[in-house]
């Protein structure tokens, strides 16, 4: 098995790499187009809740239909799978970030308006830092289910490890198909773990400040 | 000087039955602590609401010092305006510091100034700043919170406060002693506070005028003797009599 990992290096690294090019650029567009949505949705509840169930409906579409629908739109290849695997990601990029946008205590940010903040002001420095652990959590489930559905985006050309995948199907080869299943649990568990670690990070002032304080009282209790 | 002035406001709030505020006029002059005295939904945290322009009135103009605020950008007129709630609503992210020094860093004051007026307002509430300065609200007692609420709205030295039953979820100790530093505050200032409570004693106790309001109406608008004196009518005398203040206080 290694034997062949080692005989192979140049294409199934080739395929990684393409994996990973797909993953980051699916990432960067997604990330974009759900903090521009984001940014209108603030205003309306009622709004958050259609678009986020709209998005709901499309993600549950399964991801070879929804490749195929589009191809005769757009093509074959990336032109492709990146727009749709962007359009998966809307949903769970929306709804993390709404859900950490709104679960921000109302009374905050009327203190923050009533003191004159602008509404740019609050989003930067009190929405945005307080909602940071649920949008870290969605950009990683972002990451975890782009790395997977983009393996089925071979099936349209779109090259990465589905590639790999594929042809190790085809051709009943048992190596192909492990070691391109290693290489895209080891993209989508770097990409957790270090995540995991920002959204841990992003919290901290939190518990630190409830251990702390509990020895503050006990301290004054002794 | 006038601080305040309502002209004809009214205000009817959606999917409510009756007005939040029914043609309410009245004159406040610079230098006074108002409290704005009625159970809930009577207007009163309504009133004032509209002076920072969180709420819009349906018809009518308040003026403040002099200019009507329906001419003013909302953002700049509220930073001219401290503004204290029951909530208190500290920025859990941020230190006790960055939390009084929001306006002030925003403003783009310096940083030695800022440090000078942060340490001030910690004084100001009876906290020693070295002990304070760095600790987050969660690490706080609600009586403390609110001290930073108020050194929050205090540090711009704004001509007028308003405050929104500040003192609402404090404990009777710490709410005596926050009742007796508000009023030396005030009186050391002299600026024009706007007090709202449902608490007929610490109405009477820090106002030096009271409003007394409901159902959108204001019944009284007087000095807590007066009040006290000569209510003005059967919901003033009774709202005395539940206090067990009637015949002086």
């Amino acid at each position: 098995m290694f034997e062949y990992f080692s005989k192979h290096f140049d294409m199934l690294m080739e395929a990684f790499l393409e994996h990973l090019g797909i993953v980051f650029s699916t990432l960067l567009i997604s990330i974009t187009l759900a903090a521009i949505i984001c940014w209108f949705l603030l205003k309306s509840e009622r709004a958050t809740n259609i678009v986020v169930n709209v998005f709901s409906e499309v993600y549950s579409i399964p991801s070879l239909a929804l490749f195929a629908l589009l191809i005769p739109l757009l093509g074959l290849g990336n032109k492709t799978a990146i727009p749709v695997l962007v359009l998966y990601n809307q949903y769970l990029l929306i709804r993390n970030f709404m859900t950490g946008m709104q679960n921000v205590d109302k009374s905050i940010l009327e203190a923050g308006t009533g003191m004159g903040m602008s509404k740019w002001q609050l989003v930067t420095r009190v929405q945005l830092p307080l909602a940071m652990p649920s949008i870290i959590a969605g950009i990683r489930l972002a990451i975890i289910s782009t790395t997977g559905i983009a393996t089925i985006a071979a099936t349209i050309n779109a090259g990465g490890l589905g590639k790999i995948l594929l042809s190790g199907l085809r051709t009943m080869n048992t190596y192909k198909i492990i070691w391109g299943t290693i290489l895209c649990v080891i993209i989508a568990l770097v990409a957790d773990t270090i995540l995991r670690l920002l959204e841990k990070k992003t919290k901290a002032y939190n518990t630190h400040l409830q251990t702390s304080w509990l020895l503050n009282k006990r301290c004054s209790f002794e | 000087m006038t601080a305040v002035e309502f002209k004809h406001i009214s205000k009817q709030f959606k999917n409510s039955a009756y007005p939040a505020l029914n043609d309410v006029s009245v004159s406040i002059e610079e230098g006074e602590f108002v409290t704005i005295l009625g159970s809930s939904g009577c207007g009163k945290t309504t009133m004032i609401k509209m002076i920072n322009r969180l709420y819009e009135s349906d018809s009518g103009d308040i003026f403040l010092f002099g200019r009507n605020i329906r001419d003013e950008d909302p953002v700049q007129l509220r930073r001219r305006i401290g503004y204290v709630i029951q909530q208190v609503g500290l920025f859990p992210h941020m230190t006790v510091a960055a939390n009084i020094a929001i306006i002030p860093k925003i403003l783009k004051w310096d940083k030695a100034r800022i440090k000078d007026e942060t340490d001030r307002m910690l004084r100001l509430v009876q906290l020693d700043p070295d002990e304070f300065r760095d600790r987050y609200p969660a690490q706080l007692s609600g009586g403390q919170q609110q001290r930073i609420g108020l050194a929050r709205a205090l540090i711009s030295s704004p001509r007028i406060m308003l405050l929104d039953e500040p003192f609402g979820a404090i404990d009777a100790i710490n709410r005596e002693m926050l009742q007796n530093e508000l009023k030396a505050i005030h009186e050391s200032s002299k600026r024009t506070y706007l007090f709202v409570t449902h608490d007929i004693r610490e109405a009477l106790k820090l106002g030096t005028k009271v409003i007394i309001m409901n159902e959108g109406r204001i019944l009284q608008y007087a000095t807590p003797n007066e009040i006290v004196e000569n209510p003005a009518d059967d919901f003033v005398r009774n709202l005395l009599s539940t206090a067990e203040l009637k015949g002086g206080a």
